[in-house]
């Protein structure tokens, strides 16, 4: 791979990272770039470390080698910035079932310190479903409610942990939307994904070539 | 509105919809201590000796009984690595959930608790003390229990590795409350129990979210 330049891009970027996840070494050796309105899709088998590669991004956990910046700043010298300019979408969509969709939007939103819940809802077409209490959604409906949180508080980064998971085809041109607009206002994205999403101009980054045997 | 009053609302609202915790708390509570006169008999001197103790354990039983369930379900659902990301600090998120929990589970304790003193026998002179002393004491159960309830997360039986961890804890608060209560019974002096869990609640506010929140990180890793 190719030595971190001198001069550290706009953006953020990964420099040499390593993870373990236990006794297991998962990557080793991981540069990445992602300059503003850029996109990475993280591809890679399951178990390849696409989640543990966005956990890191996120700050959940930590490098075992190797450092995350963010336009030139080590992210590990002011965590509580790093949160602020950052969703994080995992595996969990983080929805109650006895919490209206509206609710629930309001509160993450208003936990970031407000937003505007209702192009949230819009974004994702969960208008309808404002006053539904989350029980009563689909798995589908509840990852679209997880994907909405990104839009009704706006944050330069998003990481989102496959997005497309559970999501109809009109639901995916949603988020491939959602997606778009971030970019063209200068928001960075970085996605791990199984299904090939057309995205304008993504870098691709296969943890393949990366990964480690078991230590 | 600011984050932390943000969360605690959301957590009151989650506990008034399911409506399972503050009911079961104090149902546990007034069950288990009805079910003394039973097993000691029913001889009021007898049960007057030992009321402030029967009301103090079985305050802190049922304090411990919903203390599994204080992050087990953000932890579930993923809510709790969304609000790990959140701009507010872990630590002021999990005071905002203590404060939360305590208003469901540790008032209702607190307000029932002289009724129940009633059927033990209570001396009258303990009364304010009582009540006076829960006041101070749950809220260091909440607090206490959070560290307890973040260390075992994401283990099997979680529920008993809890109790395991947190009675201990909990023996200070215990002596004091209770001591507390016998003081001014006994016509002496309650004031130096009551400031002895005044210390520990004083005590508890900054550090127990401080560890809680430290274990809470370690789960996530």
């Amino acid at each position: 791979m190719p030595a971190p330049s001198p001069q550290p891009p706009l953006g953020f970027a990964g420099l040499r990272l390593a993870c373990r996840r236990g006794e297991r070494l998962v990557f080793a050796g991981l540069d990445f770039a992602l300059p503003p309105g850029g996109a990475l899709l993280l591809t890679g088998p399951n178990g390849s470390g696409k989640s543990s590669l966005l956990r890191l991004m996120a700050g959940l956990t930590r490098p075992e080698a190797g450092h995350l910046v963010w336009n030139g700043a080590p992210i590990a010298e002011d965590p509580a910035a790093h949160r602020a300019r950052l969703h994080f979408i995992g595996h969990q969509d983080a929805v109650k079932p006895v919490l209206t969709v509206a609710e629930t939007l309001a509160f993450w939103a208003g936990m970031r310190g407000g937003g505007d819940v209702a192009s949230g809802l819009q974004r994702f077409r969960l208008a309808a479903l404002a006053a539904w209490p989350c029980r009563l959604l689909s798995a589908g409906q509840r990852r679209r409610l997880a994907l909405a949180r990104c839009v009704a508080s706006p944050a330069p980064l998003w990481l989102l942990d496959e997005p497309a998971n559970g999501l109809d085809a009109e639901a995916l041109t949603d988020l491939l939307a959602a997606i778009a607009e971030h970019r063209a206002a200068g928001g960075a994205v970085a996605l791990s994904t199984h299904a090939t999403l057309p995205l304008a101009g993504a870098a691709e980054l296969s943890l393949t070539a990366f990964a480690r045997r078991a230590a | 509105m600011s984050a932390f009053r943000r969360l605690v609302l959301r957590d009151l609202r989650l506990a008034f919809r399911q409506g399972g915790d503050a009911a079961m708390v104090v149902g546990f509570f007034v069950l288990t201590i009805v079910l003394f006169p039973f097993g000691v008999g029913p001889e009021p001197a007898l049960l007057a000796r030992v009321a402030a103790g029967i009301l103090w354990v079985t305050a802190l039983l049922a304090a411990l009984l919903s203390l599994e369930r204080l992050f087990q379900a953000d932890w579930e659902d993923g809510s709790l690595e969304a609000l790990a990301l959140m701009p507010l600090p872990l630590e002021a998120q999990v005071l905002a959930k203590c404060l939360a929990h305590w208003l469901v589970t540790g008032l209702p304790l607190v307000l029932v608790a002289p009724l129940l003193g009633l059927l033990l026998h209570l001396d009258a002179a303990g009364y304010p003390v009582l009540v006076l002393s829960l006041l101070l004491g749950t809220p260091s159960l909440s607090l206490v229990g959070a560290i307890g309830a973040g260390l075992s997360l994401g283990a099997r039986r979680g529920g008993v590795l809890l109790s395991l961890l947190v009675l201990p804890l909990y023996i200070p608060i215990l002596i004091f409350g209770v001591a507390a209560v016998e003081a001014s019974i006994g016509g002496f002096a309650a004031r130096p129990h009551l400031l002895l869990l005044g210390a520990f609640l004083a005590g508890a506010l900054p550090l127990a979210p401080l560890a809680a929140a430290a274990a809470l990180r370690q789960a996530l890793e």
